[in-house]
């Protein structure tokens, strides 16, 4: 019984870190966005915009990537058993 | 359906040492470099002054890559820098795209980037000292007010510590994700195909038919974009914060 409670608070728990996804979308949206402003205003430097936008991209995953790695080791490590 | 995420499994161990694991990582790890070094050798050997083969034009356009990129972010002045960001952007690159062979690649093992990036810290710390002295290295801790001192270290240790776990995460989650896909896939399969009565449904079952072909999108995305796009950013944050820790603020 007692497994079974924290089996299922680990799984809501991993499904509640993944809301963390929620940001780095509207940023990365909001930055492709952008670049396709900068494109559209000056075309010829359309190969610096976009080596920037991937590069700011990837770092505004980066807090997605984090609630992705709690919800991993809540799902699959389950560190809570062992303190049963 | 058991579905198993975990790490690098343990071959075996040193000197029978429970301490000294000998892990897929590890070996993993030394073939990528026996492929970057075979590469290296294949590339650069019978160099001719003027280049006839395409062997050398190809070693000498990556090359000229790698100073450009460290010569357009970091300046002229680190030139010095350049094999240490090439060595680590190939070793990167060819781990990631390892896994898209299915060996276990070594990216996907927290250590490996820890490793990466605390050699990054200790060359920041290094560079740091190198241009302000010990004494201002410290001081900057201090700045611009003494209360600010555990924030500017938490920052300081979170450097790293973000550095691996944007790398990290990237990999295991493209594997991960993959893995599930191909699990839902040969369990719908099974389905499907268990459907057809008698001894064909479940020969047919037992063989992943949808899973030829489809993971690939996946797989093009996680293995060879994420594969690429993260060494780069490793290597584009290494240089700024080294070349914003070697910079007195002068230039």
């Amino acid at each position: 019984m007692e497994k079974a409670i924290v089996l299922c608070g680990s799984a809501i728990g991993a499904g509640l870190a993944m809301i963390a996804g929620v940001g780095p979308g509207i940023g990365e949206g909001y930055t492709a966005g952008k670049a396709c402003e900068a494109i559209g205003r000056q075309p010829e430097a359309s190969g610096k915009v976009t080596s920037t936008m991937i590069l700011g991209c990837a770092l505004a995953e980066t807090t997605g990537i984090y609630g992705f790695i709690v919800a991993l080791i809540l799902m699959f490590v389950n560190p809570f058993i062992g303190k049963l | 359906m058991d579905l198993n995420v975990t790490g690098a499994k343990i071959y075996c161990y040193l000197f029978g040492n429970p301490n000294l694991p000998i892990t897929e990582t590890l070996v993993n790890t030394w073939i990528a470099m026996a492929i970057i070094v075979g590469a290296c050798i294949y590339l650069t050997h019978g160099l001719s002054v003027h280049p006839t083969s395409k062997r050398q034009i190809a070693a000498e356009y990556l090359v000229g890559m790698v100073t450009n990129l460290v010569h357009n972010n970091m300046g002229k002045k680190w030139t010095n820098f350049v094999p240490f960001i090439a060595a680590l952007f190939s070793m990167s690159a060819v781990d990631n795209l390892m896994g898209l062979t299915g060996a276990f690649s070594p990216t996907c093992d927290l250590s490996t980037l820890l490793s990466w990036a605390l050699l990054v810290f200790i060359l920041i710390t290094y560079w740091k000292i190198r241009t302000n002295g010990i004494g201002g290295y410290i001081k900057g801790y201090f700045s611009p007010i003494p209360v600010m001192a555990p924030l500017n270290l938490i920052s300081e240790v979170a450097t790293p510590i973000s550095m691996a776990f944007r790398h990290f995460g990237n990999i295991a989650s493209g594997t991960v994700i993959t893995l599930l896909l191909y699990s839902a896939l040969e369990a719908v399969n099974k389905m499907l195909f268990g459907l057809i009565p008698g001894v064909i449904g479940q020969v047919l079952g037992t063989i992943p038919f949808l899973a030829t072909g489809i993971p690939a999108v996946l797989q093009v995305y996680f293995g060879v974009f994420s594969g690429l796009v993260q060494p780069f950013i490793f290597c584009m944050l290494t240089m700024l914060f080294v070349s914003s820790a070697g910079s007195t603020g002068e230039e």
